[in-house]
């Protein structure tokens, strides 16, 4: 194994436009594929999926009881699937029950509904605080969770991926899953808040 | 290996730096050093997913910090492209002065070396016939193992005693998979551990679940 590159005073934007072009005029990668990734990590594949999911869980018992079961195949069947989504487990939140993810190795993160993971959930204090201190973390994050609320952590340490279907707002009754949407946030969604109000 | 990647229970990095409405990418390079690295780290190079994290888990302490994500992302682009011979050590340090305007004569084209590895079903999830070796509600111990090359086995919770929640399925073991040394599917299980008895008596209340693979494990004493 060879080792890895030297330390280098180059700024890496810099070092990424080098690496490219060297790539591009081996013939080994087109510029229109990666900008093709781009606009979809970019775009498409967002959180906005995962609140897709979670709205229709909140209004469809049976949906919610599928999706708590089997995530992965509740998510695939509203289209959602791809790379980091090979296995997902949703967790629910309750009164007394807070979940809350994190990847304290790397950033994993379940890209088919949450897209690529944020900057906090990649800041080395939230891989490192999440599994220590987990109640002062979300203190900070604006979410005071009451001494009756039992607090899970999940690492994600495997290809295992997770998914919070967080609580239905108090005063969302009579609002329609397309409604739901908007108040379903990837902050929600990871644990480190609730769903907005409406 | 025991890097600067494995965070879990660090103390003094302060408050985590939020900011809601920060885009996916925050400047134009961070997408094209994302975009690289997916086609690096398997089309390109004939890598897998571990390796790619090992070779994360290979830089510096200072240069896995140095440029956030996607500044280690670009890094392990290029410690996957070299170490398959794709492109020479130096190439990108070489070009990347003759962009700026110097003159400096690029390295030649290496020998391809690309891992004798062929993955055996797509993904991590493999099928294992044997019984899961542990029960749910059986109290297990994380080995404490602290081996050279990849693990996805966090420091902290090794040595300790955790009871198993749920089966996980069955995938290839990190640890040979990044390595090319075979995938060794096996049954990976949740485990939950209380957090006192992962930072002692004074720890905030609440209990921690990691998934981990067979090979950390061994029967509670």
């Amino acid at each position: 194994m060879s080792p890895v590159p030297a330390p280098s005073d180059l700024p890496v934007e810099l070092r990424t436009e080098a690496l490219e072009s060297i790539l591009v005029e081996k013939g080994l990668v087109d510029p229109a594929v990666l900008d093709k990734f781009i606009k979809t990590y970019a775009e498409d594949v967002g959180p906005l999926n995962g609140a897709k999911v979670v709205a229709k869980a909140w209004t469809d018992p049976e949906y919610k009881a599928r999706l708590l079961a089997d995530g992965t195949a509740a998510i695939a069947a509203m289209g959602f699937k791809g790379p980091q989504g090979e296995c997902i487990v949703v967790v629910e939140n309750t009164p007394t029950l807070h979940h809350l993810v994190v990847c304290t190795l790397c950033s994993c993160y379940p890209w088919p509904v949450l897209g690529l993971p944020p900057g906090w959930y990649k800041d080395p204090a939230y891989r490192a605080r999440a599994v220590r201190e987990p109640r002062a973390l979300l203190a900070e994050f604006g979410l005071e969770l009451g001494s009756e609320v039992e607090i899970r952590v999940f690492d994600s340490s495997s290809e295992v991926r997770y998914m919070v279907l967080p609580e239905r707002p108090a005063g969302t009754e009579g609002l329609s899953e397309e409604e739901l949407v908007p108040l379903v946030t990837r902050e929600a969604m990871t644990g480190v808040a609730k769903a907005k109000a409406p | 290996m025991d890097g600067i990647h494995d965070m879990g229970g660090m103390q003094g990095w302060g408050k985590v730096h939020y900011d809601p409405d920060e885009p996916a990418f925050k400047a134009p390079w961070e997408g094209r050093a994302f975009a690289i690295s997916l086609l690096s780290m398997n089309r390109l190079t004939g890598c897998n997913l571990d390796a790619m994290r090992h070779a994360l888990e290979r830089l510096t302490p200072l240069e896995y910090l140095k440029n956030g994500y996607y500044g280690r992302w670009l890094l392990l682009s290029e410690t996957l492209l070299t170490d398959s011979g794709v492109i020479a050590e130096g190439a990108v340090d070489a070009r990347a002065r003759t962009l700026r305007g110097e003159s400096v004569t690029e390295p030649p084209d290496p020998v391809l070396n690309k891992p004798d590895y062929t993955a055996t079903g797509p993904g991590s999830l493999r099928q294992v016939d044997d019984p899961p070796r542990f029960k749910v509600g059986e109290q297990v111990r994380a080995k404490d193992m602290h081996p050279a090359g990849h693990t996805r086995l966090p420091r902290y919770v090794r040595g300790r005693i955790g009871r198993v929640e749920r089966i996980q399925p069955s995938a290839l073991l990190p640890d040979t998979n990044a390595h090319f040394l075979g995938e060794n599917a096996q049954h990976c299980y949740q485990v939950a551990f209380d957090s006192k008895d992962l930072w002692g008596a004074d720890a905030e209340p609440f209990v921690l679940r990691v998934d981990l693979f067979d090979h950390y494990l061994e029967p509670a004493p």
